[in-house]
Formats: C-alpha cells, structure tokens, sequence
C-alpha cells in the first residue's frame, strides 16, 4: 500500500479535487475553499439491476 | 433497440412537424366528444371523488352549481358524492385543463386544431390569478366571472377567430421565447402577443363597446392568459404522437392533486400512476407550505411538449418567481432535461442559451436510466376547498411512473 512518504504532496500541497457523486462532498470542501469539480452522476435505473438490465437491452 | 429508435424518430417527427392554430372558441357541449349534462371532465389521471383533493372537490361543487345541477355547494356536494355527477378525466376527451381542469358543457373552449394531422384540442378560458375555479375556488365572485367568460368572452373570442381565419401558434410560441417566456409559469410575452393578433379583430366583430373594452381589459389584465391556449396546444401536438409501436416516448403527463399520471406512445393509452409530490416554492403573503395542495393540473402537457420547466433557460426572471434559485441556475434546469430528451426543437429556440431547441421528446428509458425526473413549473392551490392559488413553485415528477412504463413497454417489446 502507498504511504504518505510515497506520494507527499498528496496532503501537504494544494488539492485540486473531482467529486463524483453526492455533492455533499463537494460542498463541504467549497466551503473550505478547496477547488471542486463536481460530477453529477448516480447509478443507471437508480441501483435497481433489473431495471438496468431492461434499460441495456432495450439501447440506453 | 432498433424498432425504439426508429419509432422515436416518427415520434420526433410528427411533434415538430406538428402546425396548431387557435382557431375558435366554442361550447365544450357543442365539441367535445361525449361530454353531456352533468359529466364534469377533471385534471389529471382518473379519480373517483372520495379519493379526490379538496380543491378539487371545491371545484366541482361550483361548477356543479355554476351548471345549474345543484342549488347550492351542499347539494352539489351531496350530489357529488352519492354518485349523481359522473367523472373522467379530460385526456380521455380530447381536452386537457389547468389545476382543477374543471370541463362542462356550457364552458367555452379555446379549440386549436393541428392543421398537418387535423386534429383538435380543446381548453376551457383562464380565469385569471388568485380565488379563481381552477384553485379550488368557488364562491359568487369565482362563479360571476365565469358567466362573463361563458356569455361575452368566448363568444367574442369566438366571432374574431372565425373572423380572421385563427392565430398561428408555433411563430407565436418562438416569439414569445425570445421575450422571456416559458408558457408555464410565465407567459406576458405570448399574452400580450396574443391580444396584439385578436384585438383587431374583436373589434370588427363587436356591436358592443362595452363588451368589447371589457373583454380587452380582461385579457391584457392576466399574465397567464396564454397559457391554456398552450395547454390546448400541447394535447393537438401530443396526441397524433399516441400509439406508436415501439416508441418510449412520453405522450402526456398529468396530474389530479392525488396521483400523477404519464401515457407513452408505445403503451398506448395506459396511465402510469404514483402518488403526486409536493411544490418546493414561493408562497403569497399570509400563506405557507403548511397551506399547499400537493401539485395538480393537466398543464404539464406544456412541459411534455418542451416548455414550461424544461424551458426555464428562456425565462430567467421564472426562476425567482418559482423559488428555483438565482437567474443564473435557469439555463442548469433545460440543460438538465436535454439529457431526458430525444432531441431539440429547431424552431423554438431559446436566444440567450446560443439558440439552443427546448428539449423535445421525453425518453422514459432515460428518466429512468439517469434518475433524471421532469422538472415542472407549476401554479400552487390552498389545501382546502374554496380558498384559491397560494404561491408557485417547481416540482418534480414522480420516478415510480417512468419506471412502469419502461417495465410495460420491455413486456411490449418481448424483452426480458
């Protein structure tokens, strides 16, 4: 597994962040002036893999 | 799939090639099909009366006395109840209606007829803003105006329209984009355009002035005067796009202040139901959300044709007034329904969002597929009968109905 000593700029520099997801997330860190670049994104068919599976077959 | 696709294409097609005119206003019991004497035509779904809102049952104990059925709102509501009133929805007939929707045989009707498939829609006068029928109003002052619409409004509208031949809709809706419109919660732009077309004409056809300066006033007085002629608009475009083999294409979205309801053109006329959700908006002085029915009306056609919500980036000022966020957030809302959309309406384009079409064409595959659900502008009524328009405000549809129809329209298909 990577440590700090591996990578140290990871938390002792600037963050430049990509949030996928809840914008919750994203907000906190706005708030905190961290840079954000926010995905709105969430499962296909809302989780549900029957419905997905539907959704596939019939060209989304 | 391919037999979706190409069934979206004729889907597309026949929306944006549709051409309404508003051509006439005429008595629902003289044009609308199967509607007799005591029958009230209602928003939304179909609902029996116990299950129905209050406004909406405040509504139909008017009209039912505004018809003469009933001396007074006990009897009418008495007569309601016991079954003495028979009910349906106004999708089953030609017709659509605002909140309440309230149709009876003596109501004038704006007609517009679809002039490439020959079709016409039908939908009651709007009444104006505040304690008006289709909030659930129903006192003295609610039912006086209505006799006005009903003996001097839509018959003048009525004579100028036949008059001068009717009023091109489709330029018409364009304009009024590009002058800050959405047809849903904001229409002064295409109010105001639509009093420009008719006035001339009402007054070569009136040998009363002061009918003709009464009803002059009425229509420049209401803002949302245009937005049943879209409504009526909206149901002449959608319903050629009904039955369509394959097509998951939404042909109307509705609502009765219980249930929201959808039709996709695949599944032909089944209603897709589930409870219907709460507004998040604005209320008027004195009111809150403690106050506000949940939402209703048949005036989410609007939004199935591409306006309303999903025009929201044409009408920043809209925004504010529905409680939906600073004016920058409106071109966010009609970005947000592209991604549900099957396509854009290259003549009703939206100036300050580079001419982008409104999103034209809702997919109930890909509602359910981005967990995206239509955005609605909407008008918000008092909880209890009689009282009227609260506030107004954004409300979205519910996911559980674009869920059904995806289910219904894989059975369809064969898919499993």
């Amino acid at each position: 597994m990577a440590s700090n000593k591996d990578n140290p700029s990871l938390l002792g520099g600037k963050l430049s962040v990509i949030n996928v997801g809840l914008d919750k997330f994203a907000t906190e860190l706005t708030e905190h002036d961290v840079p954000v670049v926010h995905l709105d994104w969430r499962p296909p068919a809302g989780g549900d893999p029957e419905l997905a599976a539907l959704l596939s077959k019939m060209g989304t | 799939m391919d037999i979706i696709e190409k069934a979206n294409e004729e889907a597309i097609r026949r929306m944006l090639n549709a051409e309404s005119v508003l051509i006439d206003v005429v008595p629902a019991g003289d044009i609308v099909p199967d509607l007799r004497d005591k029958m009230i035509l209602h928003a939304g779904p179909p609902i029996e009366w116990d299950r129905m809102c209050g406004p909406m049952q405040g509504a139909i104990a008017g009209i039912t006395v505004f018809e003469g059925w009933a001396g007074d709102l006990e009897q009418a509501v008495t007569m309601a109840a016991s079954g003495g009133i028979t009910f349906d929805a106004n999708h089953h007939h030609d017709a659509v209606g605002p909140m309440t929707g309230m149709t009876t045989v003596s109501q004038p009707m704006l007609v517009v007829e679809n002039k490439t498939t020959g079709n016409k829609s039908y939908c009651a006068i709007n009444e104006g803003l505040g304690k008006v029928m289709r909030f659930g109003g129903n006192d003295a002052e609610v039912l006086d105006r209505l006799a006005w619409i009903r003996d001097v409004l839509g018959p003048a509208m009525g004579k100028a329209l036949r008059d001068m031949g009717g009023i091109e809709l489709k330029p018409l809706i364009a304009r009024g984009l590009s002058m800050g419109d959405e047809m849903h919660q904001r229409n002064v732009a295409c109010s105001g355009l639509v009093l420009r077309a008719i006035a001339a004409a009402m007054a070569q056809t009136s040998d009363d002035a002061t009918a003709l300066s009464e009803a002059l006033a009425f229509i420049s007085a209401n803002d949302q005067f245009h937005l049943n002629i879209a409504m009526a608009m909206g149901k002449a475009i959608m319903d050629p796009v009904r039955n369509i083999e394959g097509s998951s294409i939404v042909t109307a979205m509705s609502r009765n202040g219980t249930d929201f309801g959808i039709r996709v053109s695949g599944t032909g006329d089944e209603w897709f139901t589930a409870p219907v959700e709460m507004p998040e908006g604005l209320y008027f002085a004195g009111y809150t959300e403690a106050d506000a029915n949940p939402d209703m009306g048949d005036s989410t056609i609007v939004e199935t044709i591409g306006l309303g919500g999903f025009a929201m980036g044409a009408a920043p000022a809209v925004a504010g007034f529905v409680g939906a966020g600073a004016a920058s957030e409106a071109a966010n809302y009609t970005h947000r329904m592209s991604e549900i959309c099957a396509a854009e309406n290259p003549e009703w384009t939206i100036p300050s969002m580079d001419y982008l079409g409104v999103p034209t064409g809702i997919d109930v595959r890909l509602v359910v597929d981005s967990g995206i659900a239509p955005t609605i502008n909407t008008g918000i009524a008092h909880r209890e009968p009689g009282i009227g328009q609260v506030g107004a405000g954004v409300v979205r549809a519910p996911m559980a109905c674009f869920e059904q129809a995806v289910r219904c329209l894989a059975e369809k298909l064969g898919i499993s």
